[in-house]
């Protein structure tokens, strides 16, 4: 089994190395926003993980889209939701969030077995909440930081935080875990179709929205995070945004001067 | 006679406003509670949605037209500008506000008229709400639920103005699609100036102009 991730995380090392050094190639196109320090390398492997995608996934995915009948991908989102389901209650247990975790391990045990292995979610119909925790969001709630935001190979937009996190999230993941390589992976790569085909209408909301595609999929997979984090009730951000700048800056651009850090 | 006159006047003068008084009924978009209002206009609007072909086809012309019809009048979009620009907005002059605002508009409305087409079979349930006393400032949740997919949260933050509630901002997944645009108006600004933004959203704009 360890094999099994060394050979994992080997190619991704690999695939980062050679993100890192297209990056330094763009590592000239920060924009200057606190929370993005790594913007120039981040944006070369956003461009990277888009010419994939492009490539490959969201044609596979528009394809099930489209070939698949609505109740069978249903069928399909909530068997990988059953099994997600059970490192959702660890998560919770850890979050101290006891009647959640109860919930969970409740839901999962309805679902697998009146709902065949999950494919029917009867849970909900139950009024057994599905709830959404990983191991980032548990280590939110015990006051890690969310650190810069980084752009992982293949796996997308992280936190600092949360691209740790990833390491326990992938060692609790039980599909991963599965000693048969030709099924395991089957169901990786089945997992990771359904869940691109839930995005393809946002994709194009965001070619509709986006002056720049990469800072609005940046920012709004940040907001999207921290919602998450405070289970879908955080606290609203000032609405001036005092916080975003000093006032020295803000005086020389009313000023009609140019900002110091303009590169 | 010139008192006649004068009396004339003033009742003249004072007609419309005793009309106006005696009407605030008929004005009924200010008396009505802010979820009562979302789930009003979603309602409609998701109906012609469903009834139209043409919007279906994705007609571009007619989806806007619908929007800015039923869906803009509650839009207050000067706010959201404000909030999407912080403090730049104050660095901005009157006419530049202005510029702004009526760019931003055409942007959004473009976006979320594409949303409608995008989840065209969806439905939409509106989750409990209740209206504090003296509460001015609101948030109305509800839910997009769509066949084949996990639901959607789409929530709208109301404010009350004397027009009655208007629309602030809206969050989808958490997802503010105003505040979104925070850094990327800043950045621009921080590079090129409030003119630069302006041309940014202009090109932005026209880029998207109905074929």
């Amino acid at each position: 089994m360890s094999r099994v991730y060394l050979e994992v995380f080997r190619n991704l090392a690999g695939l980062a190395i050679a993100g890192a050094m297209l990056g330094l190639l763009g590592g000239c196109a920060s924009t200057g926003v606190a929370k993005d320090p790594l913007e120039g390398y981040n944006r070369a492997m956003f461009a990277f993980n888009d010419g994939i995608d492009r490539a490959i996934l969201r044609p596979v995915a528009q394809g099930y889209a489209d070939v698949v009948p609505a109740t069978l991908r249903t069928g399909v989102s909530n068997f990988y939701g059953n099994i997600a389901d059970v490192f959702i209650a660890v998560n919770n247990l850890l979050q101290g969030k006891l009647p959640e975790a109860a919930g969970d391990v409740g839901r999962v045990a309805v679902n697998t077995t009146m709902g065949l292995l999950g494919v029917i979610d009867f849970a909900s119909d139950f009024g057994l909440e599905k709830h959404d925790e990983d191991f980032g969001q548990t280590f939110g709630r015990w006051g890690v930081g969310d650190g810069p935001y980084v752009m992982l190979p293949i796996l997308g937009p992280r936190t600092m935080r949360d691209a740790f996190a990833q390491i326990l999230d992938s060692k609790t993941d039980p599909v991963i875990q599965l000693d048969d390589v030709p099924v395991r992976n089957s169901l990786v790569v089945m997992r990771a179709i359904s869940d691109r085909s839930e995005y393809l209408a946002a994709d194009k909301i965001v070619q509709e929205a986006a002056l720049d595609r990469y800072a609005y999929i940046r920012d709004a997979y940040l907001q999207r995070r921290r919602y998450r984090v405070y289970d879908g009730n955080p606290p609203r951000v000032l609405d001036d945004g005092a916080q975003l700048e000093t006032p020295s800056k803000y005086a020389a651009l009313q000023a009609g001067m140019d900002s110091p850090n303009k590169p | 006679m010139k008192l006649s006159v004068l009396l004339m006047t003033c009742f003249a003068l004072l007609m419309p406003a005793v009309a106006g008084a005696q009407q605030p009924p008929a004005n009924p978009p200010a008396n009505l509670a802010p979820d009562q209002l979302i789930k009003n206009v979603s309602n409609e609007v998701l109906e012609i949605v469903r009834k139209d072909k043409d919007i279906q086809a994705g007609n571009n012309r007619k989806i806007l037209d619908l929007v800015e019809t039923k869906v803009l009048p509650h839009f207050n979009f000067t706010h959201m500008t404000q909030l999407a620009l912080a403090r730049d907005w104050r660095v901005a002059n009157p006419a530049q506000q202005k510029t702004l605002t009526d760019e931003f508009r055409t942007l959004l409305v473009r976006t979320y008229s594409k949303a409608l087409t995008e989840y065209k079979n969806q439905v939409i349930e509106f989750k409990p709400f209740s209206l504090k006393n003296g509460e001015t400032d609101v948030k109305v949740r509800t839910q997009i639920v769509q066949s084949g997919a996990k639901p959607i949260s789409l929530d709208y933050y109301l404010e009350m103005l004397p027009q009655g509630w208007k629309v602030y901002d809206i969050e989808v997944s958490g997802i503010s699609l105003v505040t979104n645009y925070r850094d990327t108006f800043a950045s621009e600004v921080r590079n090129n100036g409030i003119d630069g933004l302006i041309a940014m959203l202009q090109t932005k704009n026209r880029s998207l102009e109905p074929k």
